[in-house]
């Protein structure tokens, strides 16, 4: 598909970031640096109860205090809102920005307290006065599938908000013909990206323009189109403000309740209004926290190791309301059988609602946690056969003659050559010195162990999994856009339509503008329209910017590069095909001569004359990508998912002392072939901070709640994020297997890192403490499950020899 | 409560209550929004300032208690407009940083330490940013972006014969004797190359 007429001279060379020097110098501008004439502050008055009916509140003292402007309940919300969106078909499970009626978590917001400032809206909202009546609540998600159990939303008749069987294959001819089977469980704990930015979000209403205006720290497909649904106005009222710097978001950053509800005040109380949400706010109630799931893995495989069916049960605690995040059960089919070649699976996906907070797309879209529950069934395999665990990975991966490879749920994975990625970690990390250094530790009286990862990343970010598990949708695109001008005096502007989060994408851009156009990058200028004035985005979502921005870059960038070839052409009397582009100028390959960029600009906006018949003036142009190999609806359960899958193939050496059990990581080596890299430097970053963000998610991060229902994780002295202390030096192997599906033939690296270190340093403990007859099953392996673990089986030991 | 504070060379008064914190004053009183609030309880190091050339949280400190301290932000550092620190533009060099909000806490801590070690080993150098939490770079690029800018500081326009020398003065090369210019000489960020001139 691609073609390249010169060498790549911007694309894959290590180039600085753009994007840095503002941030380095503290001139970034976050949506808490938004501050408008007359703004006011939102407190929020949070749930006691994890589930209990609202029988009164009373605002008056807190009216009364110092500031306050306003306070609002979820009873006075609900008739000027409508709901917010709901991703399934579940129309009675209703969600709003405020509690109506009924809360259903601890924290959840009741009342909204408008102040002058955000110290004396604090202030009043301890003045609230709530009464509640308890309701019996369900905080665990297998409980809560049950018929007997309390449901979060009543009228909605169940806990179950989905519960979806796929067969792709023979699964049980595999099952009968297989000699052997095994069969787990391992479960997800609920962990999340936790940006060090919380979401914010500020709103103005201008009654006579009729403009909602938003600025707001989000990263969110179809943000402006929610807020006009939730508000009950033209999505043409609706401006956002794309120029705010994201603080982080890792796919959390959807903060559509908490704008819904600053726009609702805006309105009402025809005042600019914001709402930062404070930590405690952000942990307990910002609607943000990852997949919490319970897999139930059952494999046929034979005594060579090969591993020809799985059936698999994963079963989500969404929390308690819906949103998009259950969508996070669907992407994973996309890559069901990882970089392996099982030939059948069976696949049964169920989000259950209960007394926690929702939950919102996180890293990946639950590709992370499917990655764990498969690498955790090949370890479990190689340890039933006897065999190497990267042996048994080699004999199950897919060969690289093999791609296009169609997997058994219908998409096929682009390219890959896993084998010679593992080959090349092997030999950088000196594997057999690895493994003399874990007997070594042994041997000295440490626990040490090796864990092994490989694992795909879907990249392109289409939607597919939308229509999958809700046949009402019938979406089949997630388009993304770029458009380019060259105004009057040769100066290139290119247009972003989305907020970024860190991911470089100015530097994307104007690379690929420059890589086409055979100009300086630094020269590009990049902005970022309002949403009113966008071509059509779906946000950097699924690891999709370097395939989908990329893409409309270079269509846009080629669309452009032929009308100054079609310009050029026309003053030499030749057609457009027998023209050179170089560097900017266009020549005739018989006589020489060259027409420069300077003299094309001037044809192209003041020379209407000299232009081919029929062609526009003016030097600009756009494009609007369809996701590549989005091409269809769901058939039968089947769907192309993504376009593109980037390969990891983790390394880990790691020990501890039996008795500290503080896991200390001595090596860490990621092989990661995501095709062909846009910049070196934002690839590196991406990978090594995914894995860092792994290791959390593996050794340190739940939001874990007690039996009452109650966030005991709601602040970060113990809701623990990996420090410099906890992340080791990690060397990458790079790997370049081009995608065919892609301009350049990259894929994407927004997830990488995430998507296979859980899995990793989970079998490296579970290697160390192997020699004792134990296991760890369950995420994240905190330092004192693994002491009292060591400790019980030590106990037990001396027991049996008793 | 009237309070004087010297930030960045500069004297400001202002009128806070006093439960205010250094880090809300900072961004509220003065305007000066690069010290960011991540946790505000102390653990995550995003509003990091420099209190008389060390490393505090200003989200841990009343603006009160800062009457009359030396207090340094990130945009302090910065020479002039549009040019960078040495630390900052190492930063940039090994892309240290992504979404940027933990970026003035690290560049601060970084610059605290090099000035205080100006050949801090790895260890030295993860212990010290080990209060600043970063979530999106895995903390290797940050890692390589203080060595680097401790490898050029201690490079840049320094004596013969000298370790160490302060980021933020010029630098005279002693051993020029007459020939070296005594005044307006580039500092090391001025002198660098568009790309950090790495290769």
């Amino acid at each position: 598909m691609s073609q390249q007429p010169v060498a790549l001279r911007f694309v894959s060379s290590n180039r600085r970031v753009r994007e840095d020097r503002r941030f380095v110098a503290g001139h970034g501008r976050y949506v808490a640096d938004v501050v408008l004439d007359g703004m006011l502050h939102v407190a929020l008055v949070p749930s006691q109860h994890p589930a209990a009916k609202i029988l009164a509140i009373d605002t008056s003292a807190a009216l009364k205090m110092p500031g306050v402007v306003h306070a609002l309940t979820g009873d006075d919300l609900v008739r000027a809102v409508d709901p917010l969106m709901n991703g399934l078909d579940t129309p009675k499970v209703r969600r709003f920005p405020l509690a109506v009626g009924q809360v259903r978590y601890a924290g959840e917001w009741v009342v909204a307290v408008v102040a002058e400032t955000r110290a004396q809206a604090e202030d009043a909202a301890e003045k609230v006065r709530v009464t509640y009546e308890p309701l019996p609540y369900v905080i665990d998600g297998e409980e809560a599938a049950t018929d007997a159990s309390p449901k979060v939303h009543p009228e909605h008749g169940t806990n179950v908000l989905l519960d979806k069987t796929f067969v792709w294959g023979d699964v049980e001819k595999h099952f009968a013909e297989s000699p052997r089977h095994l069969s787990f469980r391992v479960v997800w704990g609920r962990n999340s990206t936790v940006p060090i930015e919380t979401f914010g979000v500020v709103a103005r209403w201008d009654a006579w323009r009729e403009m909602l205006e938003v600025w707001a720290s989000i990263q969110m497909p179809k943000y402006p189109d929610q807020i006009a649904r939730a508000l009950r106005i033209a999505a043409n009222n609706v401006r956002v403000h794309q120029d705010v710097d994201v603080g982080g978001s890792y796919g959390v950053k959807r903060g559509i309740k908490q704008t819904v509800l600053v726009s609702h005040l805006s309105r009402i109380l025809n005042r600019p209004v914001r709402l930062i949400e404070d930590r405690l706010e952000n942990m307990r109630a910002g609607d943000a926290h990852g997949p919490e799931r319970t897999f139930d893995v059952e494999v046929a495989f034979n005594d060579d190791g090969i591993v020809k069916s799985m059936k698999m049960k994963a079963l989500d605690n969404v929390g308690a309301y819906a949103g998009r995040s259950p969508f996070q059960l669907g992407k994973p089919v996309g890559a069901i059988v990882g970089p392996y070649k099982i030939e059948s699976v069976q696949y049964r996906a169920i989000a259950v609602l209960s007394n926690k907070a929702a939950q919102e797309a996180v890293r990946g879209f639950g590709q992370s946690p499917t990655n764990y529950a498969i690498e955790a069934a090949i370890d479990k395999v190689a340890a039933a056969v006897g065999l190497d665990r990267i042996e048994i990975r080699r004999r199950n991966f897919i060969r690289s003659h093999e791609f296009p490879y169609l997997i058994p749920s219908g998409t096929h994975y682009d390219s890959g050559d896993y084998h010679t990625v593992v080959s090349k970690v092997l030999a950088s990390a000196d594997y057999e010195a690895l493994v003399k250094e874990r007997d070594a530790l042994r041997a000295s009286g440490m626990m040490a162990g090796i864990g092994i990862a490989a694992c795909l990343e879907p990249s392109g970010g289409n939607s597919s999994f939308e229509p999958l598990l809700n046949e009402k949708n019938t979406t089949s695109t997630w388009m993304d856009s770029c458009r380019i001008n060259i105004d009057g005096l040769g100066f290139v502007t290119v247009t972003i339509h989305t907020t970024s989060a860190g991911q470089g994408h100015e530097t994307l851009a104007a690379t690929v503008v420059g890589e086409v156009l055979e100009i300086d990058p630094d020269l590009i200028r990049i902005v970022r329209p309002d949403s009113l004035a966008s071509l059509p985005s779906n946000s950097p979502v699924g690891s999709r910017m370097a395939i989908m921005l990329g893409g409309a870059c270079y269509h846009a960038a080629e669309k452009l590069k032929t009308k100054l070839k079609r310009i050029g052409a026309h003053q030499f009397g030749l057609s457009a095909d027998n023209v050179v582009y170089a560097q900017g100028g266009v020549s005739d390959p018989r006589s020489n001569k060259t027409l420069s960029w300077a003299e094309l600009v001037n044809i192209g906006h003041r020379q209407f004359h000299a232009l081919p018949a029929g062609m526009e003036p003016g030097l600009e142009t756009t494009h609007v990508m369809q996701v590549p190999t989005g091409t269809k609806l769901p058939e039968n359960g089947r769907v192309q998912m993504y376009p593109c899958h980037s390969f990891e193939f983790h390394l880990v050496l790691l020990t501890f002392d039996p008795e500290i059990a503080k896991p200390e990581i001595r090596k860490y080596v990621i092989g990661h072939d995501c095709g062909v890299v846009i910049n070196p430097h934002i690839v590196k970053g991406m990978t090594l901070g995914g894995i860092a963000h792994g290791i959390g998610a593996a050794l340190l991060e739940e939001f874990s709640y007690d039996s009452e229902g109650q966030l005991l994780t709601q602040s970060f002295m113990d809701y623990l994020l990996p420090s410099s202390h906890e992340v080791p030096n990690v060397e990458i192997v790079h790997h370049c297997t081009p995608s065919p599906f892609t301009v350049f033939g990259q894929k994407g690296s927004g997830e990488s890192g995430y998507l296979g270190s859980p899995a990793a340093i989970s079998g490296a403990i579970n290697d160390a403490v192997s020699p004792l007859g134990i296991s760890f099953s369950r995420l994240p392996i905190r330092i004192a499950a693994i002491s009292d673990a060591i400790a019980a089986a030590k106990n037990k030991q001396a027991e049996d020899y008793a | 409560m009237k309070v004087t504070l010297k930030v960045n060379g500069r004297v400001c008064s202002a009128d806070v209550e006093p439960r205010k914190t250094l880090l809300d004053a900072i961004r509220e009183d003065l305007a000066l929004v690069g010290s960011h609030a991540g946790c505000e309880h102390g653990v995550c190091g995003a509003c990091t300032v420099l209190l008389e050339g060390e490393p505090v949280r200003s989200c841990l400190m009343f603006a009160v208690q800062a009457d009359g301290y030396e207090i340094t932000t990130i945009e302090g550092l910065a020479p002039a407009p549009g040019e960078l620190s040495v630390v900052q533009d190492a930063f940039c060099e090994t892309h240290g940083l992504q979404c940027g909000y933990c970026t003035s806490g690290m560049i601060l801590t970084g610059h605290a330490l090099l000035q205080r070690t100006p050949e801090p080993t790895r260890e030295e150098i993860v212990e010290a940013i080990s209060g600043n939490i970063c979530r999106c770079t895995g903390y290797g690029q940050i890692v390589e972006a203080i060595e680097f800018a401790g490898e050029r500081l201690r490079k840049a326009n320094a004596p013969r014969g000298s370790k160490g020398v302060d980021a933020n003065q010029p630098h005279v090369d002693l051993s020029a004797e007459t020939d070296a210019p005594q005044e307006g000489v580039l500092k090391a960020a001025q002198a660098d190359t568009p790309h950090g001139g790495r290769p």
